[in-house]
């Protein structure tokens, strides 16, 4: 009986599961790629209109050159494999960064400053913890060879623009600076496990282990205040002279990063007017490899950042030259989701063409395409009516010349819409 | 419009007086109605009655702007997305191991039965000792008296359920209390409403 159980079991798993896909990968079906597709192409023309170059980085690459700089961060969420000629160990790409930080720093090697855009699809072993995907579309500009504060509002900028493309309302940007904690941390001379130890308790903003960590950390009491108002740093332009007051003692690159932060804010501010900014301090996301000011954009009901980027000078560095570098990131299939429910699909046109011989025909259906018209060919014998299709209007000859035709849209569903030539 | 997620039994009622002293009252009581959304004396404010172990959930998602959620649930869920500003001090327990009272200190490998399978591994590994984690939804106490665990991880109160089952609380984990935890999302797009929120708890914590 068990065997008979066991054996209906696995044709079963076979009919049932040929189908699955692994956690966190998806398919994404013609409509949604379609959308997502034309939306792929306006952000790349965008990028392109603002100088950014695109650039192609491989999909598979050589693990240690894939986790410089960012390293910490990305080993666990890489994919890796061995590679069978080298016997060196290859991961697939977790995110594009560090790649384009390569060739920037390697190949191109210009002395002027460097726009580079990518897109493409990155893979993580660790599920997205809200998204779950594995696999997002990975789109980002990145800007090299510029230290100062314009080149950080140029890429802010572009990373709005971006979101108004998608047709993303009620954008929210929070800017922080990852230098304030680092010139903190390096005044009270903490030790590495301090500083990733007060960095777990900052990303949650808890209030009372960050008190029993100041307890039991020996440093100055002045320090001690200003770590513990930290994650009370948050909120509206206000932000900037609370924290003013709170690192009054603190030494001068926490005043100079403060300066840098005020001073792009003050730049958004008067380009964007009506753009809510808000200011998070003790905001670390990148921390180990973000230099200077990060930066991130919200939007109503999504529990998180929508897009994301920071400045990450000496990215390069292994790569034979440190360059300054500041960027931004999001995954397309999510903007592609979000401006789905923003705005109306645009219609899809597809005329119907008969299958006949007629080289009249054949001449009108190469003409539309070479007006870069859609028409789909029917084949002979084949099933399906034109709207069943999801045409929109039907090729028909009338008085010896085959025009184009639309499909009335009041005509029930299923029924034939063959040309009256073709149904007898 | 904020919305609170909190979970029914103790924590609710223990959280009414500070939500009280924020203006908030709940219109309905849960224990007499089945909504899941409760509306306040504020127009503002929503509860919605979710079990304690969804509160990070809810809240990581933005479903809820807020939640109050027992340490020990967030320490399981791994709550790095959540912020968790403010101890709330309410529904206080301790984390403990227990075993039965005569059982000898365990040598080698361990058999564990607790509902808190990442607590418990990052305990014991930081104790250097090998355990084998068995996930139990209820009744842990039962498991040392059936054989099926040497020990358990759970939270203890008063320890009457172990005294009574002839258990006996060994190792404290941690101490337990209820924190607030706050969307990343709605803490930046909400600043002004969950600010205001925060202090208004935080000075009635101060007052206690």
């Amino acid at each position: 009986m068990r065997g008979v159980l066991f054996e209906w079991d696995i044709q079963n798993m076979q009919q049932k599961d040929s189908w699955l896909l692994p956690d966190g990968i998806e398919e994404i079906l013609p409509e949604d790629a379609r959308h997502l597709e034309s939306l792929r192409h306006k952000l790349l023309e965008l990028f392109a209109c603002w100088g950014y170059d695109l650039v192609i980085p491989p999909f598979i690459d050589f693990l240690d050159s894939l986790l410089t700089g960012s390293g910490h961060d990305l080993d666990l969420q890489t994919f890796k494999l061995t590679d069978q000629i080298t016997g060196k160990m290859l991961g697939v790409r977790a995110d594009m960064t560090p790649q384009v930080a390569r060739m920037d720093a390697h190949n191109l090697k210009h002395d002027w400053p460097t726009r580079l855009c990518y897109v493409g699809t990155i893979l993580h072993t660790l599920g997205d913890p809200l998204e779950k995907t594995r696999s997002p579309m990975q789109i980002g500009a990145e800007l090299y060879g510029h230290a100062g504060k314009e080149s950080d509002v140029e890429v802010i900028r572009l990373m709005l623009e971006m979101l108004a493309i998608t047709g993303l309302l009620n954008v929210h940007l929070d800017l922080g600076h990852v230098g304030i904690y680092r010139a903190l941390s390096r005044q009270a001379g903490l030790t590495a496990h301090q500083e990733g130890e007060l960095f777990d308790v900052l990303q949650r903003k808890a209030r009372p282990e960050l008190a029993e960590l100041m307890e039991s950390y020996t440093i100055a009491n002045d320090l001690k205040a200003m770590f513990l108002k930290l994650p009370e740093l948050n909120g509206g332009l206000e932000t900037i002279d609370k924290a003013r007051a709170v690192f009054v003692k603190a030494d001068e690159d926490v005043k100079q990063a403060l300066a840098n932060l005020e001073a792009i804010a003050g730049q958004l501010t008067s380009r964007f007017p009506s753009l809510p900014i808000s200011f998070d301090l003790a905001e670390l996301r990148g921390y180990h490899y973000h230099t200077g000011v990060v930066f991130a954009a919200f939007v109503p009901c999504v529990g998180r950042e929508i897009a994301r980027g920071g400045r990450y000078d000496n990215i390069g560095a292994v790569f034979g030259r440190a360059r300054p570098a500041t960027g931004f990131s999001a995954d397309l299939k999510l903007l592609s989701v979000l401006s789905k429910q923003s705005f109306q699909v645009e219609q899809r046109e597809l005329i119907f063409a008969p299958y006949s011989d007629d080289a009249e025909l054949n001449e009108k259906v190469r003409d539309l395409r070479a007006q870069r018209q859609a028409v789909v060919q029917q084949l002979s014998g084949q099933t399906g009516s034109a709207r069943e299709q999801g045409c929109t209007s039907i090729l028909e000859k009338e008085n010896q010349n085959w025009v184009v035709k639309p499909l009335a849209s009041a005509t029930a569903p299923g029924v034939a819409l063959l040309p009256a030539s073709l149904q007898s | 419009m904020l919305t609170i997620a909190v979970s029914k039994g103790r924590i609710y009622e223990e959280t009414l007086p500070l939500l009280a002293e924020a203006g908030i009252t709940p219109i309905d009581d849960p224990k007499k109605c089945r909504k899941l959304i409760l509306q306040t004396s504020r127009d503002d404010v929503q509860l919605v009655i979710i079990r304690a172990t969804d509160v990070p959930t809810f809240v990581e998602y933005g479903a809820a702007d807020l939640g109050i959620a027992g340490k020990d649930v967030l320490l399981e869920h791994g709550a790095d997305s959540l912020y968790e500003p403010l101890d709330l001090n309410i529904a206080c327990c301790r984390l403990m191991t227990a075993a039965h009272k005569d059982a000898p200190e365990q040598r080698g490998r361990i058999r564990v039965a607790t509902k808190y399978v990442k607590i418990a591994q990052s305990y014991f590994a930081s104790k250097g000792i090998q355990a084998e984690i068995i996930k139990l939804y209820g009744s842990m106490e039962l498991a040392p008296l059936v054989g099926l665990a040497d020990c358990i991880v759970d939270l203890v109160d008063t320890g009457n359920t172990l005294k009574a089952n002839d258990l006996e609380p060994r190792e404290l984990i941690m101490n337990i209390s209820s924190r607030l935890v706050v969307n990343k999302a709605a803490m930046k797009m909400k600043h002004a409403a969950i600010a205001a929120l925060l202090s208004q708890f935080e000075q009635t914590l101060a007052k206690r």
